[in-house]
């Protein structure tokens, strides 16, 4: 993954860059399954190396395929987002550690939803009772940013296309 | 690449596998891993396939534009109306124990048609921005 991301850092050509993220996705993905989040190693596979890999390569076919050369130097915005990764690393140090049980997240609702949960809702798929009955309304505002994500889309290129044919 | 005769016999191999994995995602995902997002990126994949191999305007003629814009709307639509059937039968906003007799029975009910909402948008919204890149593209070109 490293590797793939200093690849990505280094490389002008944009296709290749496309396709390295897709290759980057894909390496999340199993990252997220070796964590056992098998939902979101799914969502990730599909949507990160599959869709907007495919939407990038559309983009892509509207632009030139290599990168111009930078105007400025990258050293500020460079300094800049590794303060905020010392700084944002610097606040996981204060986290519990990876899978402790006795962590706040892992004591507040959870017991309930591992224990009650099947027996609640007849789905034994825990993450499929807890997205779309104990958090329903989450979901519910979730599928209406997908919602409004799409309308944006549709709202921003009609409105060009309609330009252009008179 | 319309005329590539490997692709398009691949692609007429898989497709229908790749309808039937959605769909096997979106049902199974009670028991195993996946749900209705899953389940939309992957139908909208199929169709994204197709367009890819095929061309545009042969997936528009399958999947026409108007009824990928009214899933989107649809999809919302039909979350929202799981809602309201539970204030309706007497219980909250989004309270799925009242949808049947049994409370668990009613549980199933509401998780089962909530992920059939966000299937239906997750893959128009999908569909619709894809449509509106490939769309553009064309139009630069004439």
């Amino acid at each position: 993954m490293a590797g793939a991301v200093l690849v990505l850092a280094r490389s002008r050509n944009l296709f290749a860059v496309v396709v390295l993220a897709g290759v980057y996705s894909f390496l999340m993905a199993t990252v997220l399954v070796a964590l056992d989040a098998v939902d979101v190693a799914m969502t990730e596979a599909s949507v990160g190396a599959g869709i907007s890999t495919v939407l990038f390569l559309g983009a892509l076919y509207l632009c030139k395929s290599e990168e111009a050369k930078p105007v400025h130097k990258p050293w500020l915005p460079l300094a800049l987002s590794i303060a905020v990764a010392v700084i944002l690393v610097y606040g996981t140090l204060g986290l519990p550690g990876f899978s402790n049980i006795e962590s706040p997240i892992h004591q507040h609702v959870v017991p309930r939803y591992l224990i009650e949960g099947v027996k609640e809702t007849g789905v034994p798929n825990i993450v499929t009772a807890v997205l779309a009955s104990y958090r329903g309304y989450d979901t519910l505002g979730e599928t209406t940013v997908v919602f409004t994500a799409g309308a944006g889309v549709v709202a921003l290129l009609r409105r060009r296309r309609r330009e252009r044919k008179p | 690449m319309r005329s590539d005769l490997i692709l398009r016999v691949v692609a007429k191999l898989l497709i229908p596998f790749i309808l039937l994995f959605a769909l096997y995602v979106q049902f199974h995902g009670d028991f195993g891993p996946g749900g209705g997002f899953q389940a939309g990126v992957i139908a909208a994949a199929a169709v994204i396939f197709y367009a890819l191999i095929f061309g545009l305007a042969d997936a528009r003629r399958i999947v026409p534009e108007p009824l990928v814009e009214s899933m989107m709307a649809l999809g919302v639509l039909t979350f929202g109306s799981v809602g309201l059937a539970g204030l309706l039968l007497g219980g909250n906003y989004l309270d799925y124990f009242v949808l049947a007799h049994d409370t668990v029975h009613g549980q199933e009910r509401g998780i089962f048609w909530v992920e059939v909402g966000v299937a239906i948008t997750v893959s128009g919204v999908m569909l619709k921005i894809f449509y509106m890149f490939a769309d553009r593209g064309k139009v630069d070109d004439e």
